[in-house]
């Protein structure tokens, strides 16, 4: 099981990932829809508040999918394949600053701590990495770099 | 030279304390070799074929003397004390203890030098012209915008996880010495009709499996733009590049796929979002840049009579006149010269120093140009800023440490990439090979009347060595086990810059210098008054040559 590294500490996930569109749960915990499902049902699914209602889009899926939707979410995932498919950060810096987005943006999926810095600096706020990554380990990782050359997408630390 | 500044120095030394703790934990068993390896490729480090290889990052090809006695001291203490210049102005050290890494980091990291970047699939060094700042034909010095965008692909939050290696060029002079159409971005300073300075952007140009040139896809961009226009193209490479295959995932692949008038098309519209944005290069940034490369104090005078001593003295050592005519460049300052050292004396791997002449070039360096030495993408090295009047003292001295082979640009000027020898993925050796070629045509004359000529030899498809672009290509294949050689004839990297067509079958090693006297011969036999060898393969085309090689060379 993966653990969620959110504010600096690992905390209860309160999402609850839907698979895939063949996936029909209907629970009322907050949900995490793929994009399929929210295309679908999306008029219904307007209804809910950010609080109950998240999405997650795998590499290939747009942002700008969702683009004019963004503030519907309360947690947006970016599903990363593997860890060497840098896609996710392209689309994470997208959502935030073509797109606006400013709730929980999640990097889910094969990441390692080593990312945690980068995916900081694309936008990402929570990360979930597997269960065998100290706290110390990923905040080390987190903080790589006091300093940079480049604007980004960086949300308050 | 660029000198750093707090940001500079609290970025590498944080960057040495991240690699330190990554090492760390893969031995603690904390990453896997898969997890590992991107990580210590973006840190310079390959695990080669006989030991581990580093290879150091010299941006856009500038070196101080104080840096070259460090790499000196690390040759000397934490190699087998030599030092190799690559084909893209970096250094390597092809046999340095795994275990003593992290101290040769720490040593370079005091004269401001690191490995960062130097591999995996990142943005990798930015490479330029040996002559910047100095060419007599140079529209704006390229050094300054190298330096920005070194900056502003270091530790790129977004483009550390490519679908594979980034290389950019940047050229600011007519005649393009940098090779920019061979890289995936190449940009070359010019003027527009209102003569205002902006950059020619090509893109998609690389060797390897599948070399192709690259594609105008603007033809004058706004300097202040550089850098969220190199975004816009960097974000649509890194969201759509295949990553399914890796000989198919550089950006060349992509901009072929959609057609370069599509590719430019998008670039624009995602550039649409990102112009006059956060990135866009403020005044006085560039402004700031610029004062670290302003002309040295110069101070000669443009004498007449230096000009007669150095007539005189040519007239009376015909080595010196040569030396004169092949090594010895024009500059923009009357009563300056920049010179070239040949790095590529018979016998000794192309681009290889040893600690001795490390210390010795750093020594001359200072004497005679204020301190500072360039790496050419031909993998000799540069002093840019010679008093003419000191040229015949510099010559000498050259020539007692082996620097003064006079054939820069001829065919003894050879490219050639470490191959079989050191490399893991060669499939043959390379460095042998330019060493028989170097001994058959080793007669000056006739290297002279030859002319104008490269030649360039790599041990695999990865065209380390540049074989495309060579005006004769020397490629090593592996057939069932065996090394063979393909040559290919025609190539240019300039601003002319060709592929070359591959001549036919291929040949073992023992034969390739004889394939190319019939190359050469068959140039002397065709040529007409004053054309270069690839003037004339451009008249005749590749059939008189596959004719004279392989109806006499079977
Ligand atoms: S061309 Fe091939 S053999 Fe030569 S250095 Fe590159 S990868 Fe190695």
């Amino acid at each position: 099981m993966p653990r969620l590294l959110k504010n600096r500490a690992f905390v209860a996930d309160r999402w609850t990932r839907v698979a895939g569109d063949g996936d029909r749960r209907d629970a009322d915990g907050p949900l995490l829809l793929p994009l399929g499902r929210w295309r679908e049902q999306r008029t219904g699914l307007l209804a809910l508040p950010p609080e109950r209602l998240g999405i997650w889009l795998s590499g290939e899926e747009e942002p700008d999918a969702i683009g004019a939707d963004v503030a519907c979410f309360g947690c947006i995932a970016i599903h990363f394949p593997g860890f060497m498919d840098g896609r996710g950060f392209s689309c994470g810096r997208l959502l935030r600053e073509r797109h606006g987005y400013r709730g929980e943006l999640r990097a889910s999926g094969d990441i390692i701590p080593d990312q945690l810095h980068y995916l900081w600096r694309c936008g990402f706020d929570a990360f979930e990495l597997p269960d065998s990554v100290s706290l110390e380990t990923a905040l080390r990782c987190l903080d790589a770099f006091s300093t940079a050359y480049q604007t980004d997408a960086r949300p308050a630390a | 030279m660029y000198r750093y500044d707090e940001r500079d120095r609290t970025l590498v030394r944080e960057r040495v304390r991240q690699f330190r703790h990554q090492t760390e934990r893969y031995l603690a068993g904390e990453l896997t070799d898969d997890q590992f390896r991107p990580l210590r490729l973006q840190n310079g480090l390959y695990i080669q074929r006989v030991a581990p290889m580093l290879r150091i990052s010299v941006p856009y090809g500038l070196l101080s003397s104080a840096q070259l006695r460090r790499l000196a001291h690390i040759a000397r203490n934490y190699d087998k004390g030599y030092a190799h210049f690559t084909t893209r102005q970096n250094v390597q050290f092809n046999w340095p203890r795994l275990e003593e890494v992290p101290d040769i980091r720490a040593e370079l990291a005091e004269v401001e030098m690191h490995a960062i970047q130097t591999s995996g699939n990142c943005v990798r060094n930015i490479t330029t012209d040996e002559f910047a700042g100095v060419a007599v034909d140079e529209i704006e010095d390229p050094r300054p915008w190298c330096e920005l965008v070194r900056q502003w692909a270091t530790f790129h939050p977004e483009f550390a996880f490519l679908p594979r290696k980034f290389k950019i060029a940047i050229s600011g002079s007519a005649s393009d010495r940098a090779a920019i159409a061979i890289h995936d971005i190449g940009l070359q300073l010019h003027r527009n009709a209102a003569g205002e300075l902006g950059f020619r952007v090509l893109v998609g140009g690389g060797l390897g499996r599948t070399p192709m040139l690259g594609e105008p896809i603007r033809e004058w961009l706004e300097p202040r733009h550089l850098r969220t226009y190199l975004d816009a193209i960097l974000r649509l490479y890194n969201r759509y590049g295949r990553r399914d295959n890796k000989h198919k995932a550089r950006i060349k692949i992509l901009v072929k796929a959609w057609g370069a008038e599509e590719f430019a098309r998008r670039v624009e519209a995602e550039w649409a979002h990102l112009k006059d944005g956060p990135g866009t290069v403020a005044d006085a940034e560039i402004a700031n840049v610029r004062r670290f490369f302003t002309d040295p104090a110069y101070d000669a005078e443009p004498a007449a009579a230096t000009e007669v001593e150095i007539a005189r003295l040519a007239e009376a050592e015909r080595a010196f006149a040569r030396w004169l005519e092949r090594n010895v460049r024009p500059h923009r300052m009357p009563g300056y010269a920049a010179v070239v050292l040949s790095l590529k004396p018979i016998g000794v791997p192309p681009g290889d120093v040893t600690d001795a002449q490390l210390e010795a070039i750093a020594d001359l360096a200072e004497r005679y140009a204020f301190g500072e030495v360039r790496v050419t993408h031909h993998q000799n090295l540069v002093l840019a800023d010679v008093r003419r009047s000191a040229l015949h003292g510099l010559w000498r001295e050259l020539r007692a440490l082996g620097f003064a082979t006079p054939t820069i640009g001829t065919l003894g000027d050879i490219i050639c990439c470490p191959g079989g020898d050191f490399c893991s993925l060669a499939n043959a050796k390379s460095i042998p090979i330019a060493e028989a070629i170097q001994r058959e045509f080793d007669d000056l004359d006739y290297l002279y009347d030859l002319g104008d000529l490269s030649l360039n030899i790599s041990g695999c498809m990865n065209a380390c060595g540049h074989h495309h672009v060579g005006n004769i290509g020397i490629l090593g294949v592996d057939k069932k086990g065996e090394e063979f050689y393909q040559i290919q004839v025609g190539g240019a990297a300039g601003s002319d810059a060709a592929l070359g067509e591959v001549l036919g079958p291929s040949f073992y090693a023992p034969q390739v210098p004889r394939v190319i006297a019939r190359i050469l011969e068959t140039y002397v036999d065709q040529r007409h008054d004053g054309e270069t060898f690839l003037e004339t393969y451009r008249r005749i085309g590749i059939e008189p040559f596959k004719e004279s090689v392989y109806a006499k060379a079977a």
